[in-house]
């Protein structure tokens, strides 16, 4: 085992998902599992998902696909058909994990439940993902994203008092869900290496979002106060009041908490001097002692004051300068990045965050995120490009199983392949 | 029964949220964890709120105890001459250690890796902060809820026309321990398997980012910044939350195909108006889509949420209520997963906790403890765990060592 094929170079997945749960595999792959990308002769339907590149929609060109697909190898099966599951029974026997996210109980009915599997294979880790597992009530319910970010209460906490909740605009509840999977299915694997055992998995998106809730649901369930959304302002942080946290400033906008007593004074103090040495002071901030300073004890004309005044000053700075600067000054001030600004942030540059893909088929080059964690024995595989469809029929059904050109054309005419 | 972790040993050195949550889901699955703070520096997470009765103190906080429960907690000042040795013995007990102070300040504590690996080349160290241990900005302060801003996710919340609103919280905290996890236990893995340890640095950031990456890539590939559009889906419409009877109530729907369509026209009794050409296709409701939601919300508005989603799930639609933080514990399908545990907190009292969110059939998740008061194990740890005398315990203890 070289470190640089990362800690599960021995490890080979198999990924029924679709994206409820391609996360997970992607997740597998950059620690270093072979991960083999089953899909539907054809092609898997969320290749469908948009974006796509240079806006062309088109199976191999799904940016959504390519971005959770990378350093997969990709097949095509049909686990519809008798020959298929044959075949894909066949993979399971030298398999470590199959990762999928069928709507429960489809797997059983095709006769390859966790229990079909693991007789062929009592090693084995079956890891289901699904909007709200794989039990319950609700198990059969219908989900996408705004649904669980619904059901989970998270959405509840956004958006602002005159209109609806507001789920974020990019679905995460998926991607939240499927890395809890990982997660899991990391410590099924421990356990699996360490005493021969497989297990079955049961990975819920709603139980992964809900888990964001936070001092949110805590705050109800200690003294039945129950936090609501409040729009750019932050509710729960005073004892009355609410308080602006997002600012406009010169070219968008940036995120301002303040904080009362000593977890606040620096960034408060370095700001009301900030604010004095560039003319734009503010006499009600100056006369403020900070190291005493009780956010219990601020009225809602107080915070409204502070808010005018430091918004006035942001007005005249971009993100990136009260970002940068005011850390110098010790004063905490985020930008409310945009995905440009993420794609052009220096701290991940300065830390080779991104890396190139080469693309021959799109003739392009993109960048992609690296390493979701520095490790510095068993380093994260770099990515690479997600399988086109059937790009490694070959490789696995000839090279791996034997299978021979006849065979092969015979399997692709009974639609199994 | 027995549990996947049983037998790994961590020292907890990390306080507020990610390496907490990360030594936390560990416990939850056997393994033994001490958290480790000071009395002269506790967990800052100990002086938010909810507390109980509403009034504060270091053993009435519910956010610290829910981040921290099925550990051994106990205090040493790392700053106090003899907490070296201390120290040491933690690394000698552990597998893995952790930290989350900003960059830099593990070394002047004595806990950076090259500190721990020195007492045992073969220990796991991770390491969790804001933005990573190296590069411009890794000294930068500040919480997840900046972090929720710097990683776009602010940006992308809210309506085109108002300003962003924050996906509420601390979200990186929740994102970034699922990725810590994942690496940690595949470390624990390759150290079992060739008696290798290693140094991880996961930056919230970082690994957060990893959820947008189609938007980055689209970004590149078609000059496209993303921008949030309130509830809308570029191929969905209806697709929003609806407003139900009761007070700011609210039932989530999302209507996707034109059978899906046909099936939501059947379940609102078929309206004149869902036969307007305004609403014939996807791509005709979503160009009326505020006129589309109002009609809806006039329907939606004489019912509870729970009878819209039931009678949208019925008809095969993706429909869920808007729990919020008061109506969630109570949510019939997380009961059923049995996602919050209660625990009697020794100050706190009885109160919830969120259990790990995936369940594994032959080697559960437990959750055993509630958190720990400041201090509550020192005696248990530091004489039966470490395995220090009762002599020297008791004489550093007076000399303040357990501060």
């Amino acid at each position: 085992m070289s470190q640089k094929d990362g800690p599960l170079s021995s490890c080979r997945v198999l990924d029924l998902t679709d994206e409820k749960g391609l996360f997970c595999g992607k997740m597998l792959v950059d620690l270093g599992a072979d991960v083999i990308k089953i899909e539907p002769p054809g092609g898997d339907p969320c290749r469908n998902v948009g974006p796509f590149y240079r806006d062309i929609p088109d199976p191999e060109k799904s940016l959504y696909w390519l971005s959770f697909n990378t350093g997969k190898r990709g097949i095509t099966l049909n686990i519809e058909v008798s020959d298929g599951r044959r075949i894909f029974r066949q993979l399971v026997e030298r398999a470590d994990i199959v990762i999928e996210s069928y709507e429960p109980g489809y797997l059983d009915s095709l006769g390859l439940g966790y229990s079909d599997l693991s007789q062929i294979n009592p090693g084995l880790i079956l890891t289901s993902i699904s909007p709200f597992g794989e039990t319950g009530p609700y198990k059969d319910f219908k989900a996408s994203d705004i649904v669980v970010m619904a059901l989970s209460g998270y959405m509840s906490l956004s958006g602002d008092p005159d209109r609806p909740p507001v789920r974020t605009s990019f679905p995460i509840a998926y991607c939240f869900g499927a890395a809890g999977a990982a997660a899991g299915t990391m410590i099924a694997y421990y356990h699996r290496e360490l005493t021969g055992e497989g297990q079955w998995v049961d990975a819920s998106a709603q139980q992964a979002v809900a888990s964001a809730l936070l001092n949110a649901r805590m705050h109800w369930d200690l003294n039945r106060v129950e936090l609501k959304r409040a729009g750019p302002y932050r509710v729960g942080l005073s004892a009355q009041g609410k308080q602006l946290i997002n600012f406009r400033c010169k070219d968008g906008y940036v995120n301002f908490v303040m904080f009362g007593g000593k977890t606040g004074a620096k960034t408060n103090r370095g700001l009301t001097q900030w604010m004095e040495s560039e003319g734009m002071g503010s006499d009600f901030m100056n006369e403020i002692d900070w190291d005493s300073f009780d956010m219990a004890r601020v009225s809602q004309d107080d915070f409204d004051r502070f808010e005018g005044d430091i918004e006035r000053f942001f007005l005249t700075r971009t993100k990136s300068e009260l970002y940068e600067e005011g850390s110098k000054r010790g004063v905490t001030i985020y930008p409310i990045s945009t995905i440009r600004d993420v794609f052009e942030d220096p701290q991940l540059e300065a830390r080779d965050f991104w890396q190139r893909v080469e693309h021959p088929e799109l003739d392009a080059t993109l960048l992609y995120p690296g390493p979701f964690v520095k490790c510095s024995q068993t380093q994260l595989r770099p990515p690479s490009r997600a399988p086109r469809i059937g790009e490694h029929n070959q490789e696995i059904y000839h090279n791996e199983l034997g299978m021979s050109p006849e065979e092969l054309v015979m399997l692709r005419q009974a639609k199994a392949i | 029964m027995k549990q996947a972790l049983e037998g790994v040993k961590v020292a907890d050195f990390s306080w507020v949220g990610v390496g907490p949550i990360i030594a936390r889901i560990l416990a939850h699955h056997g393994a033994t964890v001490v958290h480790i703070e000071s009395e002269t520096a506790p967990d800052p997470l100990r002086a938010l709120a909810p507390y109980k009765d509403n009034i504060s103190g270091l053993n009435r906080c519910a956010y610290h105890a829910c981040l921290n429960d099925g550990k051994y907690g106990v205090t040493l000042n790392l700053r106090h001459p003899k907490a070296k040795g201390v120290v040491e013995r933690f690394v000698e007990w552990a597998d893995v250690v952790s930290e989350s102070f900003a960059p830099g300040v593990a070394a002047r504590l004595g806990i950076s890796y090259e500190d721990v690996r020195e007492v045992k080349p073969d220990i796991i160290m991770y390491s969790s902060c804001n933005l990573g241990q190296t590069g411009p900005h890794a000294r930068f302060r500040g919480f997840g809820t900046n972090l929720v801003a710097l990683v776009g996710t602010t940006h992308l919340t809210g309506w085109p026309d108002r300003m962003p609103t924050p996906p509420y919280g601390a979200l990186t905290d929740v994102i970034a321990p699922l990725f810590g996890v994942s690496a940690l236990v595949a470390a624990l893995d390759y150290h079992r398997k060739t008696g290798k340890g290693q140094y991880l640095d996961l930056s919230q950031f970082e690994s957060t980012v990893h959820f947008l990456t189609p938007l980055i890539l689209d970004y590149q590939a078609n000059g496209r910044v993303a921008q949030r559009t309130g509830n809308t889906s570029p191929y969905a419409a209806p697709h929003g939350v609806y407003p139900c009877k009761g007070h700011d109530r609210w039932c989530a729907i999302a209507v996707h195909t034109p059978e899906e369509w046909k099936a939501f026209c059947k379940v609102i009794d078929n309206p004149d108006w869902t036969k307007d050409p305004r609403f014939s296709s996807v791509l005709a409701r979503r160009r009326n889509e505020e006129e589309l939601n109002r009609l809806i919300g006039e329907w939606t508005i004489g019912l509870s949420a729970e009878e819209v989603m039931v009678k949208m799930q019925e008809a095969g639609m993706a429909a869920g209520v808007v729990e919020t933080p008061g109506t969630i514990q109570d949510n019939p399908q997380l009961k059923h997963r049995h996602h919050y545990r209660a625990l009697e907190h020794p100050e706190i009292g009885l109160h919830h906790y969120d259990a790990t969110p995936f369940t594994l059939s032959k080697t559960p998740c437990d959750l055993k403890m509630p958190g720990p008061c400041l201090g509550q194990h020192n005696e248990y740890v530091y004489t039966k765990i470490l395995g220090i005398s009762d002599e020297e315990f008791v004489a550093l203890l007076g000399e303040g060592v357990f501060e």
